[in-house]
């Protein structure tokens, strides 16, 4: 016996080596319990980081906009009755106004990682006798590189910028025939007509966006789509990027704009994660009910098999409150015990996964990790689980009047 | 004479209290044991010395009466008191020695101490270890409880007794699950302890040639005390001061 260990630590070990059959088995059924519950978190975790990166690879989580246009009827005769039909108008491109202040603002909220402006509008892009339509976006690329990370996913060139540079995505690059270095004018609606020089080929991974995205300039771009010194929106990503919607609504409500966030944008993929993660927490609560209730019924027996060491420890003047304890350390121990080998088995088929799923080009489906933090929340849930599955048992072992105990 | 170690004065105990079937098992017991004294509680099976026995040790509350242990009266305490009068003032000695199998001799006998104090100290082992020779099983203190024979584990059962220095030691049964020769050295112990540390004894025996040997003998027939008389006991040495 240790000199440090308390009474009910020694008691407890004993107890479980001694049922040695029994205690493998139960911390066994928390360990795969556990190991379910970590690698599958890990897996989902992955595929949504996944999901999220592909999803905010060429989009920031809320864009700000200029409010739409309504048309607002005069009515300036007292004591007459109107019948009014509003007309939607058409949306001009207008600038978000007083968008220094806006961007201001939303910069200094709580959770902003950073806010991009953006002057974007239609144009063309011209070479020889092909011509294409464009998004030219005009950005500050400090800030912007910042939400759309263009250097990361850049197939040739540089992403540095000068005053008549362009960057472009690969699929109008071959359109057009052009490659770094190579000329092309674009052509606006406002008239402009200006001569670029491709710097840089991105690949976004969308073929829409690598065939319509065009980045230059945001003082470039301001007077080409006629808008001097104005921004047609305002870029916007957070620290968790579920709250965008919040912060969204929160941005529209104290400065007038309007602004959109991914999830609105992106409702049904957005409602995908959602019943993702809703069918995870629904897994992994329905394995951890099941492991309490595998370590409760475990437990159970062992108080009626141990009913007469409980007796003769009582005789000995052992208290209620000590039997208590001995028998919720059980279940610590075998749940603190069962979630540590659990999370190896995790480690081990995660392993696995990222070995053999992979893509036919050999890179994994996706990138999945398993985060140490939630090693140590497993392990801290599962102890408390297996302290509330011990709870029941070790009541019933406090309870037992020591002449029936010891009868057996 | 020394002054009373256990105390009864009309202890009565009854089963189902207030439903039709109500029984009362023992009807007013007065009964005094004093400090050293090695006593006999005998009857035939079903007289209720086993109910006794589990009222002394407190392992059982009675229904009536006034039971003192070590000059400390019993009624009024709660549960928790209780356990700890019981853990240091009596000892046990079960008929199946009642041992804890995943440990060794000496820690069973360690037990009572550690349970009392929450943690082991060299101090336990040593008394333990001294109590163990004391008892001849000094060489075995290190086997585990279930390599023990009936013999051995009833002299461990003894030893662990004792660890607490208790002023009253309750057998039940001790050698009942022993052959001849081992339940008189189990006996021959019990006896010998008595001698040495002047510690009261009370045994619950089937065993007619051993509950002559005692000093006292109380007979229980049918819930009653029909009998109180002195056995052939030589005198032990606390009970003569």
């Amino acid at each position: 016996m240790r000199r440090f260990l308390p009474l009910e630590w020694i008691l407890a070990s004993r107890f479980l080596r001694e049922g040695i059959m029994q205690t493998l088995l139960i911390v066994t059924g928390v360990s795969v319990g556990v190991s379910v519950i970590v690698f599958m978190s890990a897996l989902l975790t992955g595929l949504q980081a996944s999901f999220l990166s592909r999803i905010f690879a060429a989009q920031a989580q809320v864009v700000l906009e200029p409010p739409d246009e309504v048309a607002r009827p005069l009515r300036n005769e007292p004591g007459s009755t109107f019948l009014t039909i509003s007309v939607m108008p058409s949306q001009r491109l207008r600038s978000i106004d007083q968008w220094q202040k806006v961007l201001a603002l939303v910069q200094r909220l709580p959770g902003i990682l950073v806010a991009s402006p953006m002057a974007s509008g239609a144009a063309f892009a011209v070479r020889g006798e092909v011509s294409k339509s464009i998004s030219l976006m005009g950005i500050e690329p400090e800030r912007f590189y910042r939400i759309v990370d263009l250097p990361g996913k850049l197939v040739r060139g540089t992403s540095k910028l000068e005053v008549q540079d362009i960057l472009i995505g690969t699929q109008l690059a071959s359109d057009l025939g052009v490659d770094v270095g190579d000329k092309l004018r674009v052509v606006t609606g406002a008239g402009a007509n200006v001569e670029f020089t491709v710097r840089g080929i991105f690949d976004l991974g969308n073929k829409g966006v690598n065939q319509r995205n065009a980045y230059v300039l945001l003082h470039t771009a301001q007077p080409m789509i006629g808008l001097t010194n104005g921004v047609t929106s305002i870029d916007v990503t957070m620290h968790d990027v579920y709250r965008a919607e919040d912060i969204a609504q929160y941005i529209a409500t104290v400065s007038g704009v309007k602004a959109e966030s991914w999830i609105k944008t992106n409702a049904d993929f957005f409602s995908v994660v959602n019943s993702q993660k809703i069918s995870n927490t629904a897994i992994r609560l329905f394995v951890g009910i099941s492991v309490v209730f595998g370590i409760a019924s475990v437990l159970v027996v062992s108080v009626v098999q141990k009913s007469r060491e409980i007796g003769i420890l009582r005789a000995m003047g052992a208290s209620r409150a000590q039997i208590l304890r001995l028998f919720l350390l059980q279940g610590a121990i075998v749940g603190f015990v069962g979630s540590l080998i659990g999370s190896g088995f995790a480690y081990i088929m995660l392993g696995f996964w990222l070995a053999y799923a992979r893509r036919p080009d050999g890179t994994p489906l996706f990138l999945a990790e398993i985060d140490t933090r939630l090693v140590l929340a497993t392990a801290m849930i599962a102890t408390v689980s297996g302290i509330l599955a011990a709870l029941l048992p070790a009541l019933r072992a406090a309870r037992l009047e020591p002449v029936v105990a010891i009868r057996g | 004479m020394a002054k009373p170690v256990l105390q009864l004065e009309r202890i009565r105990k009854s089963y189902n209290i207030g439903t039709a079937v109500e029984t009362e098992v023992l009807h007013g017991i007065d009964l005094s044991v004093a400090e050293g004294e090695f006593c006999a509680l005998i009857g035939p099976s079903g007289s209720g010395k086993s109910t006794l026995l589990n009222i002394i040790g407190l392992l059982d509350r009675a229904s009536g009466g006034r039971l003192s242990i070590a000059g400390c009266e019993t009624s009024g305490l709660d549960d928790a008191e209780l356990t700890q009068l019981r853990g240091r003032s009596i000892g046990f000695v079960f008929q199946y020695h009642h041992l804890l199998n995943a440990f060794t001799a000496l820690e069973n006998v360690m037990m009572p101490m550690l349970v009392e104090r929450g943690f082991p100290s060299d101090e336990m082992a040593g008394r333990a270890a001294m109590l163990l020779e004391k008892v001849g099983l000094a060489r075995w203190k290190d086997s585990k409880a279930s390599n023990l024979s009936g013999g051995q584990q009833q002299r461990v059962a003894i030893a662990r007794a004792l660890a607490m220095s208790p002023s009253l030691v309750l057998a039940d049964e001790p050698t009942g699950n022993l052959d001849t020769a081992s339940a008189n050295a189990v006996f021959e112990l019990m006896q010998k302890m008595n001698r040495d540390y002047g510690t009261t004894f009370l045994i619950v025996t089937h065993n007619m040639s051993l509950a002559e040997r005692c000093q006292r003998v109380f007979e229980v027939v049918d819930g009653t005390l029909i009998g109180d008389r002195h056995g052939k006991y030589r005198q032990s040495a606390a009970a003569v001061e």
